[in-house]
């Protein structure tokens, strides 16, 4: 009885076993085969589940996932605000405090106010999709799909563009956007650059550094993770294995340490974006 | 002068686009060590004006790292065949 107790785990532990083999391309070093390189096919997953010619992947459950803890999250925190708050509601003011101190006090003033809950939303959900990438049975961060952060980019472009033309006119904020006093030669140049620079590169580059920083990350984490399995056999490799997972290790905690730098920049950009909207600079 | 020769004529697989991106990350590598050594620099100078120079530390710093980030990107976009 406890003998065949003994063989199903066994068995299942080399189910287990193979199923991780199965995933790294199956093969230890000197066994005869390459190194499985990790590359764009790492990035897209078989539908979960099809609704006709809509497919639920895995980076779509990750996003509802957090938008759903995000509102839960806040929600259950101030639904009946107390004065003195406790437990939850402390950690939630924390939190909104940090944003408020850190991000949109410096650049917007006492003025910008009105923007802290679309701003503590934006960096609770950016942090926690970036996080998802570190977290076991998850392990993927949906913003190194560029699909989601596209919609995020657009967001924060419309918004500033909407405020710009409402508080500055539409001649006024254009027109503020180069600098005043220069020869005038040097506007030939100015004026073509700056334009690009306010309608093209700020929401392209606010999209592709978050996009490509999770995406560098991930694929980073996945090429010493597979390592680690790769080299890892009654070998010399295994030398090489244990580096190999020291390396995993560093990696995750800088990728912790990125999670939380692109969320603040993401959010930061948007304040100072906002800030510029709403008067001119010069 | 056979071997020479045998040497010359063998091909090198040479990936071009990882050599590119280093050379790419050079420039970034520079641009951001210049961000943060003067934001500390000026912050030792002036403790008190340390939240406004952060501020403006972040915003350089990813001014700057989006020119190493591109570099990473543009294979993609641009990949032959």
């Amino acid at each position: 009885m406890i003998g065949d107790v003994r063989v199903v785990a066994v068995a299942k532990g080399v189910a287990v076993v193979k199923g991780v083999a199965d995933a790294a391309g199956g093969c230890h070093l000197f066994s005869g085969c390459g190194f499985p390189a990790p590359g764009l096919q790492n990035f897209s997953f078989k539908p979960l589940f099809s609704v006709g010619s809509f497919h639920f992947t895995k980076p779509m459950l990750i996003a509802v996932l957090c938008t759903v803890i995000v509102i839960v999250f806040f929600g259950a925190a101030f639904w009946k605000p107390k004065l003195v708050p406790r437990g939850i509601q402390n950690l939630a003011e924390l939190g909104i405090l940090a944003v408020r101190d850190q991000i949109l006090r410096p650049s917007l003033g006492r003025r910008g106010d009105v923007y802290l809950p679309f701003l503590v939303s934006l960096f609770f959900y950016i942090f926690l999709m970036n996080l998802m990438e570190l977290i076991p049975v998850f392990q993927f961060p949906a913003m190194s799909r560029i699909g989601f952060v596209v919609p995020l980019a657009l967001m924060v472009y419309g918004l500033y563009l909407y405020l710009g033309f409402k508080n500055q006119g539409a001649w006024g904020y254009i027109s503020n956007m180069w600098p005043r006093g220069v020869p005038w030669p040097v506007y030939i140049i100015l004026i073509p650059v700056e334009l690009l620079r306010f309608f093209i590169i700020q929401p392209f580059t606010l999209g592709i550094r978050l996009f490509a920083n999770m995406f560098a990350g991930h694929l980073l984490l996945v090429i010493f993770i597979v390592a680690t399995w790769y080299l890892a056999s009654f070998t010399i490799g295994l030398l090489f294995a244990v580096g190999s997972a020291a390396m995993v290790l560093f990696v995750f905690v800088l990728e912790l340490l990125i999670d939380l730098l692109q969320a603040f920049i993401f959010t930061t950009l948007t304040a100072t974006y906002i800030a510029s909207a709403l008067e001119a600079q010069h | 002068m056979s071997a020479l020769a045998a040497a010359a004529t063998t091909t090198l697989q040479i990936n071009f686009g990882a050599v590119g991106y280093g050379l790419a990350a050079i420039g970034p590598g520079i641009g951001i060590g210049l961000v943060f050594g003067h934001a500390i620099e000026a912050m030792a100078r002036q403790p008190e004006a340390t939240a406004r120079i952060s501020l403006y530390m972040w915003i350089g710093f990813s001014l700057t790292e989006i020119l190493a980030l591109l570099g990473l990107v543009v294979p993609f976009i641009f990949h032959a065949a």
